[in-house]
């Protein structure tokens, strides 16, 4: 028995459920896991060694190999090719004379793909030892090379902070937040704590009533009203229950959380605390995705600070009873923890597959007790709705939509960054606050969402128009729809957790009847294809990934139909350009026959 | 019985205890709602997805759904059938099935999903990506050409300690079905033989055991897969 592994799994108690905690520590002395890790920790554990395997398997961040003494994982999203990716994959490739997906021969540099890490607004973007490095040119993937060959660390070559706390000793980041205008609710003025010393004088019906009077919805993009959530799961049975906040902002082109994460922690962990005294939770958990592991120091400082002030612990918030506390849960890479079963499925050291429903986790969640999932904007507006109250959060927004909305704008904009809107924003509106123009197409929501065009951009952000978590990746004329299509289709590809079929495979189906397209070889049937094989997907799957996996191709083909056009031949439901001498070339090389070409 | 309720298939008036799976309370009424991934007494996966039904207007998966009084469900639909058979033909797509030489056929509930659903040829590209086979163990071996990812060994293949003897590794499109070689080699032969048994396809097999059945007394030679629960068969 390594002591490595003896140690790590004592220090989380032996415990199996913290499974992605004890792979996460050895995975950071390793580099790399094999079958005598699984089987040491599997005997530990209680579990076969097959269990282990599958957990750490299912994690890109677990099951790619980082022996080398540079590890970079370049982010492979839609805006980070829109600003050059290319280039840069070809540079890191050409200077360290490895492949992606390969570690150099002398050890020292692996490369990786990887998808969206919340940088959106400032790509090309790369994580090398967990270290962010934003706006990379070619000069600077040279320079990175050549000092860390040169035996330079990864925090050497930190030359700049980014603005606000990315300066902060904890945090000494090159990340910039681009927070670009504050709005009323979420980057209002904040008093740290103004709601947590009104709790004690509130029963928590009290306020889950005040949550359900100011309409707030869920901001990962469901909007299941978050009043509502918390009272379901105050009402099913058991004494034990959690509050777990979702901070795995994976969808491609959002990172609205990363600015509330680094510029107001004190907020969203006070929403914790608020939540969690509104449903008597037994602890927080905040899921941080481990694209942000750059944050953790910083937010564990932040959760002693709130310890040492009485605000988490036993009697928190000097409400006798209400012993609580906050732990964070690090992810490992899969972007379908976001959704709520699969991110307390995660929490349990489990692959991140989400669950058959019913039950609700707000009946049977982590750990089998009742649960909430709550976005980190959601928290975050929940402080100052009990501050403020319901009827003055209620007269921002539209109708049925109160209150604001934080959007990551991203892609051909002057000014990519945070924006904190009123919920009823024409998309007119938000292109021209965010400096854009020649658009061609908006994708609403990331890829998950819709592809819109110029004839829907009056449409206006709100549940009963274009409602949105928030991701808004603008496309300027000079883009190939397709070529953006190809990237989403690929994304949803690679984090499919496999469960359901269709989605396992129907993905790749539609990927490469898309590339056919590209590559000039699709007849008209293709379309039809793409269309008929998309919307069975919809029907199909058990959860939002697999259900909305066709989006992009559905919502380009009704909204950009010529783009397709243009590069298939039409009319024709056969493939005219099948090349059958090239087809049988391998078994004609076989059986020693030379068909003629 | 108080805890009887009453509810709808295709039209059908039908009854089950209370809190029954829909595929099960299907069953005691005489229609078949197919399924690969679903085994009677564990806990249901819904990972096949061809159990698809459309309850009040939603897809929902039979195995995963408990009956409620009064539910109207829509199973035996064009709409609901074309999506059973899109799923079954990306199941043959995406592994490698040569029917005529699986020690399976005959036995293969998929090939039988296959017939029943009158599949000629999928309608999607085939693409043969290579799957490896393992062997290492004493008493079985796994052909992940054939896998579907049914879970049906993940669930209920336990060692008498409670481990999973079969595991997924990877995710997505390259998940695949991993062994625990060390479990697996204390597995009695009874358990060996109700493994294979338990696998829907030909992807975990008994080793020196293979086409025992002759042609003409396989399971699925004569009627086709649901027909023991259907009241009218309905293919000769």
């Amino acid at each position: 028995m390594s002591s490595l592994v003896q140690s790590t799994i004592e220090k989380y108690g032996k415990d199996a459920t913290r499974l992605m905690d004890i792979i996460t520590d050895i995975k950071k002395e390793l580099g790399v896991l094999g079958k005598g890790e699984f089987t040491e920790i599997a005997d530990q554990l209680g579990l076969s060694s097959v269990e282990v395997e599958q957990t750490y398997s299912f994690y890109h961040f677990f099951s790619t190999d980082s022996r080398a003494k540079y590890n970079i994982y370049l982010n492979d999203s839609l805006v980070s090719e829109m600003m050059g990716r290319h280039e840069i994959a070809e540079a890191f490739e050409k200077s360290t004379g490895t492949k992606f997906g390969s570690i150099s021969s002398d050890g020292l540099f692996s490369l990786h793909n990887t998808s969206c890490i919340g940088m959106n607004d400032q790509e090309p973007a790369a994580i090398i030892n967990g270290t962010i490095f934003p706006r990379i040119t070619t000069y600077r993937v040279r320079e990175l090379i050549q000092q860390f060959r040169a035996g330079k660390e990864v925090e050497d070559m930190v030359n700049s902070f980014g603005g606000g706390k990315n300066q902060s000793d904890l945090i000494k980041s090159m990340v910039t937040n681009n927070l670009n205008r504050r709005g009323a609710v979420i980057f209002s003025n904040y008093e740290p704590a103004t709601t947590l010393n009104k709790l004690k004088d509130l029963k928590p019906e009290q306020v889950i009533d005040e949550v359900k009077n100011s309409n707030l919805r869920g901001r990962g993009g469901a909007g299941f009203p978050t009043g509502l959530k918390w009272d379901f799961c105050t009402k099913s049975p058991g004494e034990v229950r959690y509050l777990l906040c979702n901070a795995d902002e994976g969808e491609p082109g959002t990172f609205k959380d990363r600015v509330i994460l680094t510029e107001i922690p004190h907020l969203l962990f006070e929403g914790m605390i608020v939540g969690g005294y509104a449903i008597s939770a037994k602890e927080g958990i905040l899921y941080l995705r481990m694209e942000y592991d750059y944050l953790k120091d910083y937010l564990n400082a932040i959760l002693d600070d709130f310890r040492k002030a009485g605000w988490l612990g036993k009697n928190a918030c000097g409400i006798e009873g209400f012993n609580y506390d906050i732990r964070i849960q690090m992810g490992a890479g899969a972007y379908v923890c976001g959704e709520e079963s699969a991110l307390i499925e995660s929490s349990e050291g489990k692959r991140g597959e989400p669950r058959n429903r019913p039950p609700f986790p707000v009946q049977v969640g982590y750990l089998n007790k009742p649960t909430v999932v709550n976005n980190v904007e959601t928290l975050c507006s929940v402080v100052k709705i009990i501050e403020k109250g319901a009827d003055w959060y209620k007269a921002m927004g539209t109708k049925e939509t109160a209150g604001t909305k934080l959007l990551s704008i991203s892609g051909d904009v002057k000014y990519p960054g945070v924006f904190e809107i009123e919920w009823g924003m024409s998309i007119d509106e938000m292109l021209e606050m965010a400096g854009a123009t020649n658009v061609k197409a908006v994708q609403v929501g990331g890829p998950s969402g819709r592809l819109i065009g110029q004839n829907e951009f009056h449409r206006t952000i709100c549940y009963e128009d274009l409602p949105t978590g928030g991701a808004m990746i603008v496309i300027g004329e000079h883009r190939k729809i397709l070529d953006v299509v190809k990237n989403f289709t690929d994304f949803f590809i690679e984090e499919s957790c496999g469960s359901c079929a269709p989605c396992r495979y129907l993905t790749v189906i539609l990927r490469n009847k898309l590339q056919k397209i590209i590559d000039g070889k699709g007849v008209t049937k293709d379309l039809d294809d793409l269309v008929m094989w998309g919307e069975q997907m919809k029907k199909a799957n058990r959860c939002g990934l697999g259900q909305t996996a066709a989006n992009p191709v559905l919502t380009s083909i009704e909204n950009f139909r010529s783009e397709y056009e243009t590069r298939i031949e039409k009319g024709k439901d056969f493939d005219t350009k099948f090349d059958l001498n090239k087809a049988i070339q391998n078994s004609s090389r076989y059986v020693g026959r030379f068909p003629q070409a | 019985m108080n805890d009887q309720v009453k509810f709808t298939i295709d039209g059908k008036q039908c009854t089950a205890e209370k809190n029954t799976n829909l595929v099960e309370a299907a069953k005691m009424n005489g229609i078949y709602i197919p399924t690969l991934c679903h085994l009677e007494g564990v806990k249901p996966a819904g990972s096949c997805r061809i159990c698809n039904v459309k309850i009040n207007g939603r897809f929902m998966t039979a195995c995963t759904t408990l009956v409620v009084d009064g539910m109207v469900i829509e199973s035996n639909t064009n709409e609901i059938q074309e999506l059973r058979k899109i799923i079954i033909e990306t199941l043959f797509v995406s592994g490698n099935h040569f029917c005529p030489a699986c020690e399976k056929s005959g036995n293969c509930e998929l090939q039988a999903m296959g017939y029943k659903y009158q599949m000629m040829v999928p309608r999607f590209p085939y693409e043969f990506e290579e799957k490896e086979v393992d062997a290492k163990t004493t008493k079985l071996y796994i052909d992940r050409n054939r896998c579907i990812l049914c879970k049906r060994c993940v669930r209920s293949i336990k060692s008498k300690d409670g481990k999973s003897i079969f595991a997924i590794k990877g995710r997505g499109h390259k998940a695949v079905i991993n062994i625990d070689h060390k479990l697996a080699n204390q597995m009695t032969d009874e358990e060996a033989m109700h493994a294979m048994e338990t696998c829907p396809v030909g992807s975990i097999l008994r080793k020196e055991r293979g086409y025992v059945d002759p042609i003409g007394s396989r399971k699925f030679d004569h009627k086709p897969i649901g027909s023991e629960i259907e009241e009218t068969v309905t293919v000769k």
